[in-house]
């Protein structure tokens, strides 16, 4: 970025001249990018365990009898297919199969939406049975509402991708964004299979 | 200044358009604590977008190549600057700002308190002013060493150009202003009283300010996670050739063991605070009695509030163990093993939280293993004394302002420290808990051990950073009478705490008037040094006389580039040769950079006649 001009804005990236012999190594982004993105999915794992935690510590592992069993069992499977979907999106760009890029990201997304109105379905019915006022409805409208966040920011992260290697960005060299985005949708989808059989299973 | 405003009015907008939509969907009045959450988010992207973050990161998402300001000159500071070291600068100038308007709220206490009775705050304001005083205070000492001098001086040091990921670092420098806002302008919606740290059931029944605060230590929670990953990823990724884990200075390696904790423990204070919103707001009840429990509240937080204590702590032990072998001019003393203590603390510091629930009613056998942990934790807290004590031992003591406060460093964390041992001990904190005694503690601790080693380094890096030197007559001045003062101020209250004085209550017996009024006119001494503070570092930074590159012949790398260095922080690349703190080792070299020959290094024969 230059420093001695009027020009006020500079273009992230750019390469200029004006320091001399120096010139930053930048050979250290991609590896950063990975390690950053593994903390930040870790943390992530912190605030999880807090909210299972306050499950367990409220209520143990009681559970009302009239959960949806059939519904949720069915997100799941959804969840864990939307999973090898995105990641065969991954594999696609990485051969730069484009159109099975997309295929896959469509098919990945839209298994989300479609998780995503099943937990709207879940939580009116929730609404009747075990509002969040009752003990169980506490914790439970509490982590579905923070996993379905997760899920909503991820569905988010795989249109910007989508949207994005549309118009021809990404390549077989090139692709972290990609990869980024489907790490965190298996983060996402991990952590439902803790959080499945804490408010369903036991 | 022109992103600054746009930031603000879009901030504005989000803020009306947030609580009009509540408004509208749900009806409800404006001041409804859905409507002010609302209003906070939109608020928040309003602000971030509108003072850069679009232009930074929102280009990309819609294909466009994304790109930061870099104007000239003082307005750099007033925008979405990627540079660490005008990031640096940001955090220090914002934190200390906040520092003194906490500092403020302290001198109201402390007046308050100076004698029996209701005097200028009834009950309720006093723990008004008590709960935003503590809140300021802790997120100066949490952010303050590691945000302004993290920054600045980490990648320099390890010979990088920036931070791993400069855009992140300019958002969760930018994410603080907002905190800020919301915690003063928490007033308007009848402040938050229940403390720093916020207890349920308290939190979630008292008046609508608490929202803001939930909101707003959310929001300085991302900040620090945001930062405790940047800072580790990059000493990670981007040590310069040679700069092995084993030549690390140490200040760096103090900042990243604190980042391994910010990273991740911040998200349990974070997530403490939504399940308290959410009771708020969403009809949830983790804390009402008759499902959730206080205690559940106490464990979640404590799991972050005592990793807190070390976040805010191990900077500064790195402050003082950086600048001690520069003053003595001797090798660090047992650098492996403080590497090794600090590393330790992280582990050992998530697995003693319930110390602070003694008497909480937690279940019995919890006691025994707390206590042990507890007091395990003194033994790498001794070994890096012993490294500090060590290298001062017999060195050539050179008393500039930045050495003084380093020795009241010394004196105050050390009384921080065992007073701490008899609150670890179960049988004694029975009675210490909640009274004065606590308050001193950890005054001792977190003004002693953080405050005191910003304030050092601030002194330390000052002609680094602005390029001049501060008047050393007023530094020690200073020095001297921050250290008097605040000694003064606090050694009564452990007095008035062993007697029974309960904390956070504006009133107290007549017996404990004559220690209360003693520390009350210390403080107030106490707060006017800081106004010797602010004229000699605001004077000297425009006035000062030029400090030339090396002002305290320093080995690290930071001390061989231009005060203040370039952008990029270097001319040619710097190649690390050898051991930072080799003082005195006749012959010895830390860092040479190519193309200069090895001059350019600072070597022990020519540069220890200082
Ligand atoms: C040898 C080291 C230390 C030991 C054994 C120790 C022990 C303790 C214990 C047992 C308590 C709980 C007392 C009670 O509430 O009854 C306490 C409170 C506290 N300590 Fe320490 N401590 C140590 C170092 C530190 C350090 C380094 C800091 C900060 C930099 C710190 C900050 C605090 C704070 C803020 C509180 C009170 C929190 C509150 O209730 O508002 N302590 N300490
Ligand atoms: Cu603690």
């Amino acid at each position: 970025m230059t420093m001695d001009t009027d020009q006020d804005t500079a273009v992230i990236g750019a390469n200029d001249d004006d320091h001399g012999e120096y010139h930053p190594d930048t050979a250290f982004q991609p590896r950063a990018n990975k390690i950053g993105l593994w903390l930040f999915i870790f943390s992530e794992c912190f605030l999880f365990a807090a909210f299972l935690s306050a499950r367990y510590f409220t209520t143990g592992t009681e559970i009302p009898e009239e959960v949806n069993q059939g519904l949720a069992l069915l997100l799941t499977v959804v969840l864990l297919v939307s999973s090898i979907s995105a990641y065969l999106a991954e594999t696609s760009i990485r051969y730069n199969h484009r159109r099975n890029f997309k295929i896959f990201t469509i098919a990945t997304i839209v298994f989300g939406l479609i998780f995503l109105v099943g937990v709207v379905i879940e939580l009116s019915a929730a609404t009747l049975h075990y509002p969040p006022g009752t003990p169980y409805g506490t914790s439970y409208f509490m982590l579905i509402g923070l996993h379905g966040f997760h899920v909503l920011t991820g569905v988010i992260g795989l249109t910007i991708v989508l949207f994005l290697g549309n118009k021809g960005h990404y390549g077989a060299s090139d692709y972290w964004p990609v990869e980024g985005v489907v790490k965190y949708w298996h983060f996402v989808d991990l952590a439902w299979v803790v959080i499945y059989p804490t408010l369903y299973l036991f | 200044m022109k992103y600054v405003a746009r930031g603000a009015v879009l901030a504005f907008f989000g803020y009306v358009i947030g609580i009009w939509l509540t408004v509208a969907i749900r009806g409800g009045s404006p001041t409804d604590e859905v409507a002010v959450v609302f209003g906070f988010i939109l608020a928040l992207l309003g602000w971030l977008g509108g003072i850069g973050g679009f232009e930074a990161f929102g280009r990309q998402w819609i294909g466009k190549t994304p790109v930061v300001s870099t104007s000239p000159g003082w307005r750099r500071y007033f925008e979405f600057s990627i540079d660490h070291k005008v990031i640096g600068v940001q955090y220090g100038v914002t934190l200390i700002s906040v520092f003194l308007i906490g500092g403020l709220g302290a001198m109201l206490l402390r007046i308050e308190l100076a004698s029996v009775g209701q005097g200028i705050l009834d009950l309720d304001d006093f723990n008004k002013v008590l709960s935003m005083h503590g809140i300021l205070m802790v997120a100066v000492a949490v952010a303050g060493i590691l945000g302004a001098f993290g920054n600045y001086i980490i990648p320099i040091q390890i010979g990088a150009a920036d931070m791993a990921f400069p855009r992140l670092n300019a958002l969760a420098y930018w994410l603080i202003p907002p905190v800020a806002v919301a915690l003063l302008g928490a007033p308007f919606l009848g402040a938050f009283n229940a403390g720093w740290t916020a207890y349920a059931p308290l939190s979630v029944t008292n008046d609508s300010g608490q929202i803001l605060f939930n909101l707003a230590i959310i929001t300085f929670g991302l900040s620090s996670i945001l930062g405790g990953i940047n800072v580790i990823v990059t000493v990670i990724t981007m040590r310069a050739p040679g700069m092995t884990w084993g030549r690390l200075p140490i200040f760096t390696w103090a900042g990243f063991s604190a980042s391994l904790l910010s990273f991740c423990v911040t998200q349990f204070f974070a997530g403490a605070l939504v399940l308290v919103t959410m009771d708020r707001v969403a009809g949830t009840s983790f804390f009402s009695p008759d499902v959730g429990r206080g205690l559940l509240y106490e464990h979640i937080f404590w799991f972050y509030s005592h990793p807190a204590v070390y976040i805010m702590v191990l900077p500064g032990f790195g402050v003082i163990l950086e600048l001690v072998p520069t003053f003595a001019r001797k090798p660090l003393f047992a650098y492996k093993a403080a590497v090794v203590s600090l590393l330790s603390i992280v582990g050992l510091s998530v697995v003693v939280w319930a110390h602070h629930m003694f008497t909480s009613g937690m279940a019995d056998f919890l006691h025994g293993p707390f206590m042990i942990l507890t007091e395990a934790i003194s033994i790498p807290t001794g070994i890096i004394f012993l490294a500090m004590i060590g290298t001062l031992w017999q060195g050539r003591l050179w008393f500039r302002t930045p050495l003084i406060l380093a020795f009241g460093w010394l004196f105050n964390f050390l009384i921080g420290g065992i007073t701490g041992i008899f609150l670890a001990d179960v049988a004694t904190d029975i009675h210490l808990h909640d009274t004065y005694y606590v308050v001193a503690h950890f005054h001792y601790t977190i003004v002693g051990g953080s405050i005191f080693a910003l304030l050092a380094a601030v002194f330390y890096w000052f002609p680094k950073i602005t390029g001049r030197m501060y008047n050393e007559r007023l530094g020690k001045t200073f020095a001297i009478w921050v250290t008097v003062a605040f000694n003064f101020t606090f050694i009564p209250l452990f007095w008035v705490g062993i007697n029974g004085m309960n904390r956070r209550v504006g009133d107290y017996p007549e017996a404990f008037e004559g220690p209360n009024r003693f520390a009350s006119i210390s403080a107030l001494i106490l707060g006017a040094s800081f106004l010797l503070f602010i004229g000699n570092l605001v004077y000297s930074a425009v006035r000062g006389p030029k400090a030339g590159p090396n002002p305290w012949n320093s080995r690290t790398i930071e001390w061989h580039v231009s005060s203040p260095p370039p952008q990029h922080n270097f001319t040619s690349q710097p190649r690390v040769v050898g051991h930072p703190y080799d003082y005195g080792v006749e012959g010895s070299l830390h860092v040479v950079f190519d193309g200069n020959g090895n001059g350019s290094g600072h070597s022990e024969s020519e540069g220890d006649s200082a």
